[in-house]
């Protein structure tokens, strides 16, 4: 991995390097060679893997080919964030995953060919898509992550009026703030959000629904509103210690690398609580900022983990330790109220009921594991307050919609992205979000357009 | 270890792997290090009167990421003097006396120009002579080349001066650049010619340059056309040594030209009636050292089929190449799909469906998985599935039993002139027009 970690003193330019992009995007001679080896499947499987169906075959024979805007434009026009998605889908559960060439030897390098054509795209600068004429009708977003992102870019090219509210400095979202810069760097997704807003999106930042605009106003500045406001904060552990100095939350933390690479962790002990992809992020993270080490603390197994597995291979490939089937109890403090340890119950798996999750249980002594820093990543909260003020029915905070149109309970209120992830409705992927951004979009043509054609 | 060796028309050569005349055998210097690689023989870069050659001079056709599935060129002969050449060619021979070099020779077609050469060439020892009557380029503006290879009259007269004063075996080399390539190899035959090579060059312009729109290749911005050779044309080279080799107005030993690129197309060749076979893409493609897998390649092949010598190959498949009219239309064959060997890119289904005859069934199993059948009653055998199909082995090619008795087209034909005639048939070939 090449990571740099010296307690005694790292430089800032080390620390640069350690965040800079892992994966080296194609050359251009890997490039021909790899688009020349897709088949061409008829009615192939890897479109039908994507969440966005981007026709995968015909990008890939527009790179052969040498048709390097055609090819983004293929991949854009069905995902709006497909440069983003080109570096963060995890390939091997979906396109690549299902390339017929599994079978035969190796599947063709999707993702790669993708961020190979997008960034074709982004070095040429070229507007790949233009607004539609206008349809005289206006949509709110709540939200400019890709969900959010998403909608607009396609509601832009039907002719709607569209604006983006986001609550942030930058729109983008987790793809601009929560996905780790070694992965995604800022300036991909900042690129999607460009985009966006060539085509006419205003998009107002630093706008949070329901403080710097009432949704009152929303109702009546719009036909319809799009909810795609994310998650929110991770939720507090409940456990005696949250308020010591050196606790982190890993949104907030992961989003703090993609401001400003700091030095405080250098040399420290670090406890990563959660095993999930953010938990995993936050984790090599650490090691990129120098931390002498940097354990994930989980209260089940490897087996259960929820991180996919190549993260999971990359967070030990950075030198990551595991402690299994351990519950973190107390976060214990100095006497300057900074982290000194964290006390874990052990735990064992209950056998459950097919198709429940193991339960943890507690057995034997506690004991206690000596870090500087803890980082919590079990998870995300909602924005409940949000979801009750738009009045829409919900789940424990998930927004309910219908699984084809995404609209709400509020038939001018449609919900894309993670505000509707859980309980078994939708999927905590960047490409998801885009796929639903995009439906709710459709929708919302449909109901309230004539019109059907795209423009540009 | 097989024999390799053969002996074309009475030129001996150690295998039979020789460098085509081009740019390869242009010096002493380029065919010993030939010769020291493993190249049974050359024919050297054709000598003639003095040529300015232009600067570009090659091109190549690239497909799919693959370089050099064709290859062009505007080279004219030999632009050295006659007497470097003749001196490179005397070391040559005397360092490498195993090995076989041929000379090939253009001139004006004057008998007295054609005795000149031939003695100044035979007198410093050579193996045989080759009369390059195919450079497509160039020469045959000046009535030299194709443009005298076009002509079987042509052929054939200088073909005899040649032979009035040669003491070797005399070669001519064909175009491809004609409709009937046997009119020119009988022509040849008729003027006395040892053997004849094939093929030349196919007149070609590479390509154009879509971003200047200059042809490619250029000379200052101006083209012409070349010479085309390389693994592309192949096919073409076969067929027409397969035209030669089963005429028997021809009847004298060939040594195939045209796209071989490795052991295999030469045993393709050799069976097809060549001798021995030249190249010359292949080596400027990756240089001498490609020989090696050659003999290689072709002395397994012979102890696998347990073959002491290559000469044993030689037109062995000549008798199974026929007129379309000779086939049996009572023949057939249908694709059947593995499904343990199948992956499933459907790129068999979209190709009889969009191109074919619509007989590749998309289908889903009990556990919803994918595969693909062939309804076989409306198979009409055209191979296209399994030419489309990536994965070796996933369609082959069945034969179906006939009910029927072989029945070609031309014995059907007479058949059905017999029953127009009568009683009266004689059953001779009759053949309609088609």
């Amino acid at each position: 991995m090449g990571v740099s970690v010296n307690a005694a003193f790292i430089p800032a330019e080390a620390l640069r390097r350690n965040f800079a992009e892992v994966k080296a995007g194609m050359r251009p001679k890997e490039a021909i060679e790899e688009s020349n080896r897709c088949l061409y499947c008829y009615d192939a499987p890897c479109i039908q893997a994507c969440p966005t169906g981007i026709n995968i075959p015909s990008f890939i024979k527009k790179i052969a080919s040498g048709n390097m805007k055609g090819s983004a434009r293929a991949i854009m026009d069905a995902n709006p964030v497909g440069a983003t998605c080109a570096r963060v889908c995890p390939t091997e559960e979906l396109c690549e995953g299902a390339c017929v060439l599994n079978h035969s030897s190796k599947p063709i390098m999707i993702g790669q060919l993708q961020r190979y054509a997008t960034d074709w795209a982004i070095k040429r600068g070229q507007p790949l898509f233009a607004a539609g004429a206008s349809n005289g009708k206006s949509v709110g977003i709540i939200g400019g992550g890709p969900a959010g992102l998403s909608a607009a870019r396609e509601l832009a090219r039907f002719g709607f009026a569209v604006t983006v509210y986001e609550a942030k400095e930058q729109a983008g979202g987790l793809d601009t703030y929560g996905i780790v810069s070694f992965r995604l760097p800022k300036s991909i997704s900042l690129w999607e959000v460009e985009q966006v807003r060539q085509l006419g999106v205003e998009i107002r930042t630093n706008t949070k629904v329901g403080q710097d605009i009432s949704i009152e106003e929303l109702f009546s500045q719009h036909e319809a509103l799009v909810l795609a406001a994310g998650m929110s904060k991770v939720p507090d552990l409940g456990i005696e210690g949250e308020q010591l100095t050196g606790v982190y939350d890993a949104i907030d933390f992961v989003e703090a690398t993609k401001a400003e690479l700091v030095t405080d962790l250098v040399g420290k002990r670090v406890a990563v609580i959660g095993a999930g992809n953010t938990a995993v992020d936050a984790a090599t993270c650490s090691v990129r900022l120098g931390a002498a080490s940097v354990k994930m603390v989980y209260r089940r197994t490897r087996a259960e983990m929820t991180a996919y597995d190549f993260e999971f291979e990359f967070a030990k490939q950075d030198g990551v330790t595991f402690e299994w089937l351990s519950a973190p109890i107390r976060i214990i403090g100095d006497e300057d109220g900074k982290v000194a340890a964290l006390e874990c119950q052990p735990m064992r798996l209950e056998a459950a009921e097919e198709g429940i999750r193991k339960k943890p249980v507690p057995e034997g002594l506690p004991y206690l594991l000596e870090v500087d820093a803890v980082i919590k990543a079990i998870g995300q909260s909602r924005h409940l307050p949000l979801v009750e003020q738009l009045g829409l029915d919900h789940k424990r905070g998930i927004v309910t919609v219908n699984a084809s149109t995404h609209q709400t309970s509020n038939p001018r209120v449609y919900a894309a992205g993670d505000v509707i992830f859980g309980e078994g409705q939708g999927e905590a992927m960047v490409v998801a979000a885009a796929q639903q951004g995009k439906l709710a979009a459709h929708a919302i043509n449909a109901r309230f357009s004539a019109r059907s054609e795209r423009y540009g | 270890m097989a024999d390799l060796r053969i002996n074309l028309a009475g030129i001996a050569s150690p295998n039979p792997f020789w460098l085509a005349s081009a740019p390869p055998t242009n010096t002493g210097y380029q065919v010993q290090r030939a010769f020291e690689a493993g190249w049974g023989g050359a024919v050297w870069k054709t000598l003639g009167d003095p040529i300015i050659n232009t600067s570009s001079r090659f091109a190549a056709v690239h497909f799919n990421g693959q370089r050099v599935a064709g290859f062009n060129n505007i080279e004219l002969i030999s632009d050295r003097p006659l007497e470097v050449n003749l001196k490179e060619i005397y070391e040559t021979k005397k360092r490498f006396p195993g090995h076989a070099i041929i000379v090939s020779l253009m001139v004006e077609p004057k008998r007295e120009k054609w005795h000149e050469i031939v003695k100044k060439v035979e007198a410093i020892g050579v193996d045989g002579l080759e009369l390059n009557f195919g450079c497509p380029h160039g020469m045959a503006e000046r009535g030299m080349g194709a443009a005298s290879g076009q002509q079987p009259d042509l052929v054939e007269m200088q073909t005899m001066w040649v032979k009035e004063a040669a003491q070797t075996p005399v070669i001519v080399k064909l175009t491809p650049n004609i409709t009937d390539i046997t009119a020119t190899a009988k022509a040849a035959v008729r003027g006395g010619a040892d053997a004849i090579s094939l093929i030349n060059t196919i007149n070609s312009l590479a390509g154009v340059d879509i971003d200047t729109w200059n042809t490619v290749p250029h000379v200052g911005g101006k083209g012409a056309h070349g010479g085309y050779c390389g693994p592309a044309v192949k096919p073409i080279a076969l067929n027409m040594v397969a035209e030669c080799a089963r005429n028997p107005l021809v009847g004298v030993p060939i040594s195939g030209i045209g796209g071989i690129s490795n052991w295999r197309d030469a045993v393709e060749f050799i069976l097809m009636g060549s001798t021995g076979v030249q190249i010359c893409t292949a080596a400027m493609h990756h240089g001498f050292s490609i020989v090696e897998d050659m003999i290689d390649g072709l002395n397994h092949y012979l102890e696998d089929k347990g073959l002491n010598s290559v000469t044993e190959l030689i037109g062995k498949s000549v008798e199974r190449y026929s007129d379309w009219g000779d086939l049996d239309l009572n023949y057939a064959v249908v694709a059947r799909i593995e499904q343990e060997t199948c992956i499933v890119c459907n790129k068999c289904h979209i190709a009889c469906e969009d191109t074919s005859h619509q007989c590749i069934e998309r289908h889903t199993d009990e556990h919803g998985a994918a595969y693909l059948k062939v309804r076989e009653e409306d198979c009409v055998g055209c191979n296209l599935c399994s030419i489309v199909c990536p994965v070796e082995g996933a369609i082959s090619m069945i034969e179906v039993p006939s009910t029927e008795l072989p029945l070609s087209w031309n014995q059907r034909q007479a058949a059905i002139a017999a029953i127009g005639k009568g009683k009266e048939a004689d059953g001779t070939d009759k053949k309609e027009a088609v």
